[in-house]
């Protein structure tokens, strides 16, 4: 607001003469219109009093600032109302307020966020507008939020984003600083932005025309490849992940011979992942010289014979020469060489076996480690069902559940490569067998909601843990997992499981209580995801 | 909740929504602690009743589970009993069972009350009718001989007077030495003199007094705002001292101003009033809770005040954006929008009601109007009609759609999160906006969007 101007401009003099006087008092400075003397002070508040009145009683509006420019349009249907409820509700369960310590039987709101807005975005709802600045400051605290958040949030949130310096990742994440990126059809305007936009503008551009032209993509990356910076190259060059396809090849070979070795090493793995490349076949003529079946003895058995020196066209491909600390440098060249090399090649290679086959056989002096976490390396890199299925194995077998050949991590990855319900079937089988212990990573990777027999896997295994005596949160990881992932569908089958069960002499104390706690949770977050469901639903 | 989509909205009529649940939350904790608890999971036995009542058994710690009721039929608001050895009320485990049935009837269906529910509530009944029948209003007001009570009052005007007179001398000590001194005295010279006010019985001075004492480190300007508010408490003394002089609108004023008890006998305006805004100011000694209300016959907006010890929730909550019909009493004094709630007819329900708006021009117009009567307003309650929040350097405004004029917002509206839902709701599009305005700006409390829906709190 604005003092009065113009007319008034003698009032004000008089307020700031009185402000003056009142700031060094009235003994130094007598106030306008007012005797010295005993009586000043009080005349001079007398005065005040009626221009403070005045003053705010003359107040008029100020003259508006710049407008914004309105935000873009949503779309998207709004949210039902139950469902914009349960959001609000989601969205006050900060971390950080609660007292720590055990979790006790309610469920963990905030991590139900994440499939929220799966399902809200799964059917298209928009956000409500005032939920924005909790959307953002949800997704500021987490990253992993962050694109399914800002895809709720829509367009107007980017709108918001850009008048708060807290929200300013939102149009970092956002293609293109917020702006649309051109639609590929468009190609002066591809071209310029291309030419002349920023490096995170130009990346989303690459993997946005990618993702829907791939030549055009590769082409427009060819057009200024030289004049790239080494890093941006980098990550030019891993947006053709997406897509990959055999056109890729003579760019890539071509980005064999980039100056620097991490862009070399990229093309390597690229190629390497395309099993009809040159590169693949030259992996492959390498790998088979130092593989091979030796029928000498009792039974067939592999023999390795791990390459002697790492050449020029060995390093020109891709490989490495030289190994972390503490690996012998022909083993770590070896390794390179088999996970480059196409899968397809080893069945003539070793008999005419298949990869189960294979896998089974014996190898020789201790390679074995070294040849089948190779194998694992190439079957995730090629996507190669067939082989991942092999190198798992059963997941029952005794030696699964054991540090194996195949270490869980690499058997996780290999699970990618299997479809979902495939990957459930073994990872139930796993538990089933091994228990929960080393579960986490691998139900990791399973789908969600999990199918039936994985849920009901799971939910035995935890009912064994229990009455076997020991603690909830040895299992908290996947008591955590269960409560995400669990089909809401299961939740009737868990309500045996919910009573506190009679002390047995060798269970830890207390015991039964927690589980019990840790078994309502589960139930109580089940049934509310259900109810989450089901108001997205009535929309 | 299968199939209740339509058929349900007369259902969800009566059943308040998560917010309108989670706003009668006494703090932050117990909040977050009922939403929570307002999952099927811990709760057995849930069930309703036609005549109000809400029950459930919530499996705590302990080996029995707590045994929570809650009457949502009374007009007065909302009671609760629950067996849990919680001080708050409601506890954790009324406001889960409430958020529970907020969510629908599945969780909490139609049902016979068992026993122990139904003896709470029949007491409760009771009790209420024979209240009812003995405290009609503006029936024995104060109690005891009305001889002693006048000399009261005598003996508490004699003292106020006092500390009027003592505190004059005071300021006038303080102008003649100048407020470049007040600066170096700091805090301690304003708390001594405000515990002298509260000796004297008079808290609105002692309130004001306190003011003045963060005044000088409250950063730049703070000369100009020292002498404005020394010049109204002198004012403010000098009124009192006159008192006779002054019409009896004016002399109300002042006695509630100085911090005199004084009742709400104004007449009853039986209204629909649309709950605009709740919101909480707490220092170390009280919390305030500060409710608006608009009246859609009567045109009139009121403010309610409910206190509550330090820490503590006030007693009265009403759910922002509902509408209840309800007789509210105005408190005396010219220029004042407090009143009193009082009898309550219907229960907070879903309404369209929306106060109609004004230019922000007529907005400052009327705060000055205000001042006519009470001089000592800081700000009057004021919908603006079609406005836009506009960023204005570091601060923000609200313009007006139509004309190139705007008010800034206050510097305490721009800590508060719902600037941001403010300018999320409007999108750069025009809206309405309920708050209040006065001297330092337009404090925004409640948002209306352009097309149909409820309302939006800000505070």
């Amino acid at each position: 607001m604005t003092t009065p101007t113009s007319a008034d401009v003698p009032v004000t003099g008089i307020w700031e003469e009185l402000v003056t006087s009142a700031l060094l008092g009235t003994d130094r400075r007598t106030p306008p219109g007012c005797a010295p003397g005993r009586a000043a002070p009080t005349a001079l508040l007398d005065t005040a009093a009626v221009e403070t009145v005045r003053r705010r009683a003359g107040l008029r509006p100020a003259r508006s600032a710049e407008r914004l420019e309105r935000a873009p349009e949503d779309p998207r249907p709004p949210l039902p109302a139950a469902a914009a409820r349960r959001l609000t509700m989601l969205l006050a369960d900060r971390p950080g307020t609660a007292g720590g310590g055990r979790r006790g039987t309610a469920p963990d709101l905030m991590e139900l966020l994440p499939q929220w807005l799966a399902a809200a975005n799964a059917r298209g709802f928009a956000a409500p507008p005032q939920t924005l600045p909790a959307l953002l400051d949800a997704a500021r605290g987490r990253t992993d939020l962050r694109p399914a958040a800002l895809t709720f949030a829509g367009p107007r949130a980017l709108w918001l984003a850009r008048l708060n310096p807290d929200w300013r990742f939102a149009l970092r994440a956002a293609p293109g600083g917020g702006a649309a990126l051109p639609r590929p059809e468009d190609t002066d305007r591809v071209r310029q932005l291309w030419e002349e936009g920023l490096f995170a503008e130009r990346v989303a551009l690459l993997a946005a025309l990618r993702a829907r032209d791939a030549v055009g993509a590769r082409e427009l990356l060819a057009s200024t490849w030289s004049t790239e910076r080494a890093e941006d190259r980098l990550m030019f060059l891993d947006s053709l992940r997406t897509g990959l396809e055999p056109e890729d090849e003579p760019f890539l070979e071509q980005a064999l011979a980039d100056r620097s070795r991490n862009v070399r090493a990229t093309a390597a793995e690229l190629l390497s992942a395309l099993p009809g490349s040159a590169l693949a076949a030259r992996m492959a003529a390498r790998a088979l010289t130092c593989v091979a079946v030796d029928r000498t003895g009792t039974a067939p058995m592999i023999t390795v014979e791990a390459p002697h020196e790492c050449d020029a066209g060995m390093e020109r491909d891709g490989v490495i020469p030289k190994p972390p600390a503490g690996r012998g440098e022909r083993s770590w060249w070896l390794g390179q060489l088999v996970e480059s090399a196409p899968l397809g090649t080893w069945p003539a290679r070793l008999g005419g076996r298949t990869p189960e086959e294979i896998v089974a056989l014996p190898v020789a002096d201790d390679w074995q480690g070294e040849l089948h976490a190779a194998w694992c390396r190439a079957a995730v890199r090629q996507r190669d069902a067939a082989w991942a299925r092999a190198l798992l194995g059963s997941p029952t077998a005794p030696e699964a559940g054991g540090p194996g050949a195949v270490s869980l991590a690499e058997r996780a990855k290999l699970l990618g490569t299997l479809d979902a319900g495939e990957r459930a079937e073994w990872v139930a089988g796993f538990i089933a067998t091994h228990g929960l212990s080393e579960a986490f990573q691998l139900l990791g990777m399973c789908a969600v909601p999990w199918a039936p027999s994985l849920g009901r896997a799971v939910v035995d295994a935890l009912n064994i843990a229990r009455d076997a005596g020991s603690y909830p949160w040895s299992f908290s990881g996947v008591m955590g997992l269960a409560e995400r992932c669990l089909d809401p569908a299961e939740a009737g089958r868990l309500d045996g499981l919910l009573a506190i069960p009679d002390e047995s002499e060798d269970a830890s104390p207390g015991a039964g209580g927690y589980w019990a706690e840790a078994f309502q949770r589960l139930v109580t977050t089940l049934r509310l995801r259900a109810a989450m469901a089901e108001e997205l639903r009535a929309g | 909740m299968a199939g209740s989509t339509f058929d349900g909205m007369t259902q969800q009529g009566v059943r308040r929504s998560a917010d309108q649940v989670l706003a009668l939350a006494p703090d932050a904790a117990s909040r977050k602690a009922g939403s929570k608890l307002g999952v099927a999971g811990p709760w057995s036995g849930t069930g309703s009743s036609e005549e109000g009542a809400v029950w459930g058994l919530c499996k705590g710690s302990g080996s029995e589970p707590y045994r929570t009721v809650v009457d949502i039929a009374d007009v007065t608001g909302p009671a609760y009993q629950c067996s849990c050895p919680s001080r708050k009320v409601p506890c954790k485990h009324a406001l889960g069972l409430l958020l529970l049935w907020a969510g629908g009837e599945s969780a909490v269906p139609l049902a016979q009350a068992p026993d122990w529910a139904e003896q709470w509530m029949a007491g409760r009944r009771g009790r209420a009718e024979g209240a009812g029948a003995a405290a009609s209003p503006g029936s024995a007001p104060g109690s005891g001989d009305p001889e002693a009570a006048r000399r009261r009052a005598e003996r508490r005007a004699e003292r106020i007077t006092a500390g009027a007179t003592e505190l004059e001398q005071r300021l006038a000590d303080l102008l003649r030495g100048g407020l470049a001194g007040a600066e170096q005295a700091g805090y301690g010279l304003w708390e001594e003199t405000a515990a002298r006010m509260v000796d004297a019985q008079a808290p609105g001075l002692a309130a004001r007094v306190r003011e003045l004492g963060a005044i000088p480190s409250s950063g730049p300007g703070w000369p100009v705002r020292l002498l404005e508010e020394c010049a109204l408490l002198h004012l403010l003394d000098q009124g009192w001292l006159g008192r006779e002089r002054l019409p009896d609108d004016l002399t109300a004023t002042v006695r509630a101003r100085v911090g005199l008890p004084s009742s709400a006998d104004g007449p009853a305006v039986r209204d629909h009033w649309l709950v605009l805004s709740q919101y909480d100011t707490a220092d170390t000694r009280l919390t305030t809770r500060r409710i608006w209300l608009y009246g859609a016959g009567s045109g009139r907006t009121a403010l309610l005040l409910s206190y509550g010890a330090a820490g503590r929730a006030p007693d009265l909550a009403l759910p922002v954006g509902l509408a209840l019909e309800a007789e509210v009493s105005a408190y005396p004094g010219a220029g004042q929008s407090r009143a009193a709630l009082g009898e309550r007819f219907t229960p907070p329900e879903p309404t369209a009601i929306r106060p109609p708006g004004v230019t922000t021009s007529r907005a400052a117009a009327r705060y000055g109007e205000a001042l006519r009567d009470d001089p000592w307003l800081e700000s009057v309650p004021v919908t603006l009609e079609q406005v836009v929040p506009v960023p204005d350097g570091d601060s923000w405004q609200l313009a007006d759609a139509e004309e190139d004029t705007a008010l800034p917002l206050t510097p305490a509206a721009h800590r508060r999160p719902g600037l941001w839902r403010l300018v999320a709701l409007s999108g750069g599009a025009p809206v309405k906006v309920f708050g209040e305005c006065g001297h330092q700006g337009f404090t925004p409390l409640a948002a209306w969007p352009a097309e149909p829906g409820p309302a939006v709190q800000l505070c």
